[in-house]
Order: structure tokens, then C-alpha cells, then sequence
């Protein structure tokens, strides 16, 4: 046993997850049995009076039933968005890990340095890029690849470019850590091996980044399905996900128990998604 | 188990260069050519080049020059997984997300080989690693991994199996007996085996022809003994062993055919070597003469060697090692020479520091080497 070891058994350990264990209580423990409560009280109170617990457990079934189309949109848009991450992250991530050379610390900053600026100031500023005037609209509209009243902004194409870009830098990091870690050498014993190019990514890269596949898809993915500011600042009514809902249950509405059981039924997802994911990756031991 | 069947021929390399992008040369215009079947060591210091020709045959760096074969099939420029070459990595680059069997099994499969299973239960078995298929490379110990490493390549049956310091990683003990063990191997399978080592021990107990190699060409190619016995170079007389370098001038040649010799005179004493032995042109030279082959006496006491005498030597230091003891001697001239002495116990005890010694050694084990070569090079390069 070392003197690390040592340190940190018996009391002494206790004693040192305590400020961490307290923290979780009260801003993550406490929270979630007030959203459970809230999500099996009866919607006839108000936020100003409070709810009464009466253990309604419709108010999941309507919330299903009225909101099911924006659970779909969101995990669908989610879907798409962490798909596009994945293919553009490996990328960066392949080039930053092997190619980059003296380049490397650049370029890490470089994938980290928007979490400078406000999440809500990027996205508006994707606002500007899409909008119906905007440079993009016009060059694609240009070289004809958009008919004349087209628009961007507005469209499930901004929001879902919109995740994209906000969630890319949590698919890189991930994965760059995995790849990073891969010897070179293993790519070069793989062609000593016969293996060719499509190969060697198959047999050897992939699998050896699959940690980082999974831990970049989960992180991409998981907020990007409850998102809602993407949505709001570059969608429209029809783009609606499942985050903008809620928030305008809790906020416009003032419909605290669905907005709960909403939640609720989102968090369950997510949850099962993963495990189901993580498990079927293989990656249990990884994670 | 044969595993050397259908034709195979030599690898040869013709005008072989590499240059690096910044300049550095590695390798520089080599010409060698590899018999089909033999046990070949490039043997050579840190950044000799012998790596980087080890990886221009496997494909893994382009030559900037030149030409490599095997037998008349030109792979100079063929991409790495379509030669018929396979490498055994210094660090073993085992794929740790696959058994031993998978890792094994990986060069037959992407070659297309249906069902290798019967291949690979033979190679492991040859190898001593059946207990170990079903194991991760992380946790086989490493002489372990070292195997697996050469099961992955030997299963392919390559024509030239390229070995990258491949017992470099490995401790003293395992090393001396991997070295028997790849020996083994390699006169069972019959396959050429190029071995590229700094370690001189490993080349000269295991290749059957030696390439030293400095500075990015070859200084001198032969069997362990011709290395070790007639080196060429003063690079390759200390690099191979050590040796005692004397400054000498030659008085002229006598005799013909395989008795002729040259005359060289040592700080006053003239000494006969043989032509063959004789590796310059020039008036100066360096004598060489290994340690072993010096043989000293007591001052007076008759020397059991007809050869070339010296007398007012002085011991400066000894250390003895249990089965030999090295002296240092001064000679008469200034300079100290080294003196390995087995520990017959013939004379009865050690020498003392400061004795007055004799010194002699039988002219046809000297040699004479080209005195505008630096009589430092090849030492303390590891």
C-alpha cells in the first residue's frame, strides 16, 4: 500500500468526498425529487401557489401524447448533428493527433477557444452567417445551388448546423485524447501486415478510438437532444425540439408538472439510450 | 515444419540512399546484397542508418535513391503491404485490442487466407505460446510479447524478415537466451532474417555474415570471426571488441603470396604483418592488436610466444574480473595499451601496479589500419 493509499482510507476519505458529496445533495439531489414531485402534481395549481402532490402520473401520458413529434424532432436532430461531429471531429482529430506536427498545441487551442465567447453570442452570430441576406445564402444562391427564394435560417438545415457547430469541440476532445494514445507504430506494423489503408482504419485506428467514439458521441448527443437555444435563435415554430417545449411550459405556460414530466421522460430516454449504447460498444470498462 | 518453400532470392540493394527532407543523410548510396537464407546482422551505433534501411526494405520510408530486389521482383517502390517482407518491431507494436491469436492470425487474413487456424496453432506452438492465444499482449511478460511479435511476422512465410532491435527491450538474461531461441527458429523456418542491433555480442552469437555499418555506409561486411580477427577500419576494430591502436611506419614488403608481409616499424621495434591484414597504402599506420592477444611476463621471465617482443612496460592498473584480468601497461613510448589475461592460475597470482612487465604478441594476429582514420572512432557509441 502506498502512502497515497494510505491517506486516503478510512476516515480521512470520507472526510474528503464530503464537500463534493454535499455540493451533488443540494444542487443535484435535491433538485431532481423536487422535479420528480412537481412531475406527479396536479397541473391546477400555479407556480406562484405551488402544486399539490397527488401522485398524477397522466400528466406523463398527456406530456407523451401531446409532445411525443418534439421528443422525435430532438433526437433525430441530435442524431443527425452528432453524426456530422463524428465524421468532421475524427478528421480533426486524426490530423490534429498524427499530422499536426509542431502545429499541435495550436490547433488544440484553437478547437477550445469558442468556449471563450458566450454559447448564446456564437450562435447568434450563426444567426448573421444564415440569415436570408447573409454571404452564404447569397453564394449558394448565386451558383444556383439554392432556388431564388430559399432561405437557410428558419430551417431544421440552421438548427441542425447550429448543434453541429456548437457540440464539434466535445466530439474533438474525446476523440483526440483516444487517438492520441494510438503508437504510430501499430499503422506501420498493420501495413508490414498486408493490411491497406481502409485496412488498417478498420482493424486498428477505429477500435483503438472507440473509447473516444464513445465518450465524444455521448457528449455530443446528450445535450444536443435537450437542447433549445439553437432551435429558438435559428429555427422556427416547426423546428421546435423537445428543450423549447419545456421552457415554454416552465416559462410562458406556467405548466410546472408537465413541463416536469417532460423532463422526466427525456432524462429516462437518454438514460436508457446510453446504457444500451455503451453496452452494445463494448466500451463498459472504458467509460 | 518447413516454412521455407517455393522460390525465394537474395535481397539486394543497389545505390541505396535516403535523404531526409532537413538534409540529413542516413543511408548513403549502399550497395549490399543478402544471401536467400541467411542470418544477416546490420550491426551499427544510434543513428547509423541501419534502421532506416531496415524500414527502406520494408516499405516504411521511401528510398531517395537506388534499388531494392528480391530476387528479380523490384519492390523498391511497392507499397508496404504488397512486399513479401515482414518486420519484427523494436518495441513489438503487438495490437492490444487482439489476442495473441488475433494479432497472430492478422497478416493471413488480410492476405486472405479463409481459415489460418491450423497456421496458427503451428507458429504458436513453435513459438512456445499456445498457453497464451487467448491472452492480451498486456499481459504476457516480455519475452512473451517478444514471440508473439515474430509468430506475427514468421506465420507469413515472408521471403526476408526484417528484426528491428528485437531483443532490445528485453533484460540480459532473456536476451542471451532469445538469442539461441531466434537462432533456433531461424534455422528451422530457413527464411533470410535481417537483424539490425547496436549490440555487437548479439550480432556476432547469431548472424552468420556481420554489415557494420557507420555514418550511413557499411565499413566492413563479413563473418563474426573475419570482423573480429581482420577488421578494416579502425571504426570497426573498436566498435567489434576493443583494441590497441599503435602508430607505426612502414618500412616496405617482403615475401610473396601468402607469406608476403609488411615491414612496420613500432617506436624502434620492427614488426611483421601480414599482407592480408594490411588495410592501407600510406606510409603511417595504425597496428592493432586486440587485448587478449597481448601477452606480458615479469620482467626476464621467458615469454611462451615467437612473436614481437617489448620489454620496459609498466603495469598501471588491474582489475580483475574472476575469469580474466584486465591490465593496463604503459609502454616505453607513452602510450597504455590493454591486456585481458585468462586466470589459468600459470603464473600463480596477479601482477601488482607498477610491476615492470614484458609485453609480446604473435605477429600473424595484428593488423594494420590507415592512420588518417580517427583511432578513437567506434568507442563510447552505444
Amino acid at each position: 500500500m502506498t502512502a497515497l493509499q494510505r491517506a486516503f482510507t478510512g476516515r480521512s476519505a470520507y472526510l474528503l468526498i464530503a464537500p463534493a458529496a454535499l455540493w451533488l445533495g443540494l444542487f443535484f439531489l435535491f433538485p431532481m425529487l423536487s422535479l420528480l414531485t412537481t412531475s406527479l402534481s396536479d397541473p391546477s395549481g400555479s407556480p406562484v401557489y405551488g402544486y399539490e402532490l397527488t401522485w398524477r402520473l397522466q400528466n406523463y401520458g398527456e406530456a407523451l401524447a401531446d409532445y411525443w413529434p418534439y421528443m422525435v424532432r430532438s433526437l433525430f436532430y441530435a442524431g443527425i448533428a452528432t453524426a456530422i461531429c463524428l465524421v468532421l471531429g475524427f478528421i480533426i482529430a486524426y490530423a490534429i493527433a498524427f499530422k499536426a506536427g509542431r502545429f499541435k498545441t495550436i490547433m488544440l487551442v484553437l478547437v477550445i477557444a469558442p468556449f471563450f465567447t458566450s454559447f448564446l453570442v456564437r450562435t447568434l452570430s450563426w444567426k448573421l452567417i444564415l440569415a436570408d441576406n447573409g454571404w452564404v445564402v447569397e453564394t449558394l444562391k448565386a451558383l444556383h445551388f439554392m432556388p431564388d427564394d430559399g432561405r437557410l435560417l428558419a430551417t431544421p438545415v440552421a438548427v441542425v448546423a447550429g448543434l453541429t457547430y456548437n457540440f464539434l469541440p466535445f466530439m474533438i476532445l474525446p476523440l483526440y485524447t483516444s487517438l492520441e494514445k494510438i503508437d504510430p507504430r501499430l499503422n506501420e506494423a498493420a501495413a508490414d501486415l498486408y493490411a491497406n489503408p481502409a485496412q488498417r482504419f478498420a482493424k486498428v485506428i477505429w477500435p483503438l478510438a472507440l473509447p473516444g467514439v464513445v465518450g465524444g458521441t455521448l457528449l455530443t448527443f446528450i445535450p444536443a437532444t435537450g437542447d433549445y437555444i439553437n432551435a429558438s435563435l435559428l429555427g422556427s415554430p416547426n423546428t421546435q425540439m423537445v428543450g423549447n417545449k419545456i421552457q415554454a411550459l416552465f416559462t410562458t405556460a406556467g405548466d410546472y408538472p408537465h413541463a416536469a414530466a417532460l423532463s422526466v421522460i427525456l432524462m429516462v430516454l437518454i438514460v436508457g439510450m446510453v446504457l444500451v449504447y455503451v453496452r452494445r460498444a463494448g466500451t463498459e470498462d472504458l467509460l | 515444419m518447413s516454412l521455407a518453400d517455393g522460390a525465394r532470392g537474395d535481397l539486394r540493394m543497389a545505390g541505396l540512399h535516403k535523404r531526409y527532407p532537413n538534409g540529413f543523410v542516413a543511408v548513403e548510396s549502399l550497395d549490399l546484397v543478402i544471401p536467400q537464407g541467411s542470418f544477416f546482422a546490420l550491426l551499427g551505433p544510434s543513428g547509423c542508418g541501419k534502421t532506416t534501411t531496415l524500414r527502406m526494405v520494408a516499405g516504411l520510408e521511401d528510398a531517395t535513391k537506388g534499388t531494392i530486389h528480391i530476387g528479380d521482383q523490384d519492390i523498391t517502390h511497392a507499397r508496404p503491404y504488397k512486399r513479401p517482407v515482414n518486420t519484427v518491431f523494436q518495441n513489438y507494436a503487438l495490437f492490444p485490442h487482439l489476442t495473441i491469436a488475433e494479432n497472430v492470425e492478422f497478416g493471413p487474413k488480410r492476405r486472405g487466407v479463409k481459415d489460418p487456424k491450423q497456421e496458427v496453432k503451428d507458429i504458436l506452438a513453435l513459438t512456445e505460446l499456445t498457453e497464451q492465444a487467448a491472452k492480451k499482449p498486456a499481459q504476457l511478460s516480455g519475452g512473451q510479447q517478444q514471440r508473439v511479435a515474430l509468430a506475427r511476422a514468421l506465420i507469413n512465410r515472408p521471403e526476408v524478415l526484417l528484426l528491428d532491435e528485437p531483443l532490445g527491450a528485453l533484460d540480459l538474461k532473456l536476451r542471451r537466451a532469445m538469442q539461441v531461441e531466434l537462432k533456433r527458429i531461424q534455422e528451422e523456418v530457413g527464411l533470410t532474417f535481417v537483424h539490425v542491433t547496436h549490440d555487437q555480442e548479439e550480432a556476432m552469437t547469431m548472424a552468420d555474415t556481420v554489415a557494420v555499418m557507420n555514418a550511413g555506409v557499411i565499413e566492413q561486411l563479413g563473418s563474426p570471426y573475419e570482423l573480429y580477427t581482420n577488421p578494416r577500419t579502425t571504426f570497426v576494430a573498436n566498435f567489434l571488441g576493443r583494441s590497441n591502436l599503435i602508430k607505426g611506419t612502414v618500412l616496405g614488403r617482403e615475401g610473396s603470396g601468402a607469406d608476403e608481409v609488411v615491414k612496420v616499424d613500432m617506436f624502434g621495434t620492427v614488426v611483421s604483418i601480414n599482407a592480408s591484414r594490411v588495410h592501407t597504402d600510406s606510409k603511417e599506420g595504425w597496428i592493432g592488436i586486440r587485448p587478449e592477444k597481448v601477452l606480458i611476463q615479469p620482467e626476464g621471465t621467458a615469454i611462451d610466444a615467437p612473436g614481437d617482443h617489448f620489454s620496459g612496460a609498466v603495469v598501471v592498473s588491474s582489475s580483475y574480473i574472476g575469469v580474466s584480468t584486465e591490465y593496463v601497461l604503459r609502454m616505453p613510448w607513452g602510450q597504455e595499451l590493454m591486456c585481458f589475461e585468462q586466470n589459468t592460475g600459470r603464473r600463480g597470482g596477479l601482477l601488482q601496479v607498477g610491476a615492470t612487465v614484458d609485453v609480446s604478441w604473435r605477429p600473424d594476429f595484428a593488423f594494420l589500419l590507415d592512420s588518417s582514420q580517427d583511432a578513437e572512432a567506434g568507442l563510447e557509441e552505444e
